[in-house]
């Protein structure tokens, strides 16, 4: 990494969490969502991203998704390696979120890369992405497990994410906005798991 | 020398840790002082130098450390006793479980025992330019004035001593990374904030916008809950955080509104 360059990596990792990685999570999980209105409802609104062309779906798929999410992820295991966590010694909530930020984002590195696996690299080899697949994935109550724990990771590292960016551009200043934010991040937190979780226990 | 103690009967116990220089193995060592009223951690310390004996009778070396004004503004003194970083002078002994722990705040280079080398933050204050330019080849007058109420408010930044508090606190501060840690951040804001001071921000910004600079922060906002003075710092990084944002962007487009 060329000289003084810190600075900009650290703030294009901020926005890319949110923008647009955060935005597709959001959109992930709401898609999946209709998995609770039964197989037939989900099938049909995964099969409308079949309308798009392939190629241009391809392109969005690496735009959107793998480039950011790779460029986010692996900046991001550096910062967390980089730190010296102290939660014991000063356990207020922050500390404990900055914590919770680097364990949920090194386990999603390695949660994401199993997903991506087992559902877009067998597709690409032949397979079908549908209700039956996650079906059969969850079939197994430690991959159910997993995913569990890997969705509830993914909405929190993004709800704190919401509230360090809003920090780390310089939005929310004052000691209360940060509060009012810290609220504001939660709720969506609760909301974004709930659609979350709902959405992979409708495949058992 | 030769002191009246008044004895009380009652003795502090105290567990250092003891360190020859930085790289050396380090050891616990438990001393016994005699309780005084109104003890604060540096009299039990300047017990120990003059009679440097272990709580078993052992013979041992004066334990060292930094003071300078015992009135918890120079920073000298700061020193990591029972979990939490703070200044020996104005920690009573009253206040405190025994044993009293004391440690060196491992952030910073060790110098001996409880002395440690905090040159990294003097040299983040030369790196921000932490000062108010005003030589010249002539005098260049009274600089503009600054509103009462901006000047009551900067006061509280001014109130940094360069302790290290809020670098021992911080997760992202240590010998290992190069971040320059939240005290320096927050004199960026204040010197920013000097009517004079801000002839010359757009240096400031562009300063912390190097590496190690403001975006290491990981807002586990630890500084603001540990620092003695109560500075805002959390509130100065943020307020920095989008002061840089413009100034990135006035960077980039080449804008000619740099000190605006």
């Amino acid at each position: 990494m060329s000289k003084n360059q810190e600075f900009y990596w650290r703030r294009l990792h901020s926005l890319l969490g949110v923008i647009p990685v955060g935005l597709f999570l959001v959109f992930h999980l709401s898609l999946n969502f209709t998995a609770t209105g039964g197989e037939e409802t989900y099938n049909n609104a995964t099969g409308m991203m079949e309308l798009i062309p392939h190629w241009l779906l391809l392109i969005v798929e690496w735009v959107v998704i793998y480039i950011p999410l790779l460029m986010h992820g692996l900046y991001g295991v550096y910062i967390a390696f980089t730190a010296t966590n102290n939660a014991k010694r000063f356990s207020t909530f922050r500390n404990w979120m900055f914590v919770l930020q680097r364990f949920t984002g090194v386990f999603l590195v390695i949660f994401i890369a199993w997903h991506i696996f087992q559902t877009r690299i067998q597709k690409a080899l032949g397979a079908e992405v549908n209700f039956n697949m996650m079906e059969e994935i969850v079939a197994n109550p430690w991959m159910l497990t997993f995913y569990i724990v890997g969705i509830i990771s993914a909405t929190l590292h993004l709800s704190n994410g919401i509230w360090s960016f809003l920090v780390s551009w310089g939005i929310t200043q004052s000691p209360k906005s940060q509060k009012i934010a810290t609220y504001v991040t939660m709720i969506f937190f609760v909301v974004l798991s709930v659609v979350g979780v709902a959405a992979i226990l409708a495949f058992v | 020398m030769t002191t009246a103690v008044e004895t009380t009967g009652r003795t502090v116990k105290l567990e250092i840790l003891r360190q020859d220089r930085q790289g050396e193995p380090t050891r616990w060592e438990k001393f016994e002082v005699p309780y005084r009223p109104g003890m604060n951690v540096i009299s039990a310390l300047m017990f120990i130098q003059q009679n440097p004996v272990t709580a078993d009778g052992q013979n041992t070396s004066p334990v060292t450390w930094d003071m300078n004004c015992l009135e918890e503004v120079c920073g000298a003194c700061s020193m990591v006793i029972n979990g939490r970083p703070r200044q020996s002078c104005s920690t009573l002994i009253d206040q405190l479980e025994q044993p009293i722990r004391l440690e060196p705040m491992k952030t910073f280079p060790i110098v001996r025992d409880l002395q440690v080398d905090r040159s990294r933050m003097f040299n983040a204050l030369k790196k921000v330019k932490a000062w108010v330019p005003i030589d010249g080849t002539y005098d260049l007058g009274e600089g503009p004035r600054m509103p009462e109420r901006k000047r009551q408010w900067a006061y509280e930044l001014s109130k940094c001593m360069t302790c290290g508090v809020c670098m021992e606190a911080c997760p992202n501060v240590s010998e290992s990374s190069s971040f320059i840690g939240p005290a320096p951040l927050s004199q960026v804001r204040l010197f920013n904030a000097h009517p004079t001071g801000a002839m010359t921000k757009d240096e400031r910004l562009n300063a912390i916008m190097g590496d190690g600079g403001l975006a290491n922060c990981g807002n586990s906002q630890n500084c603001v809950a540990a620092c003695p003075k109560g500075i805002p710092l959390t509130t100065s990084i943020a307020a920095l955080n989008r002061a840089t944002t413009v100034q990135m962007f006035r960077n980039f487009f080449g804008s000619d509104h740099m000190v605006d």
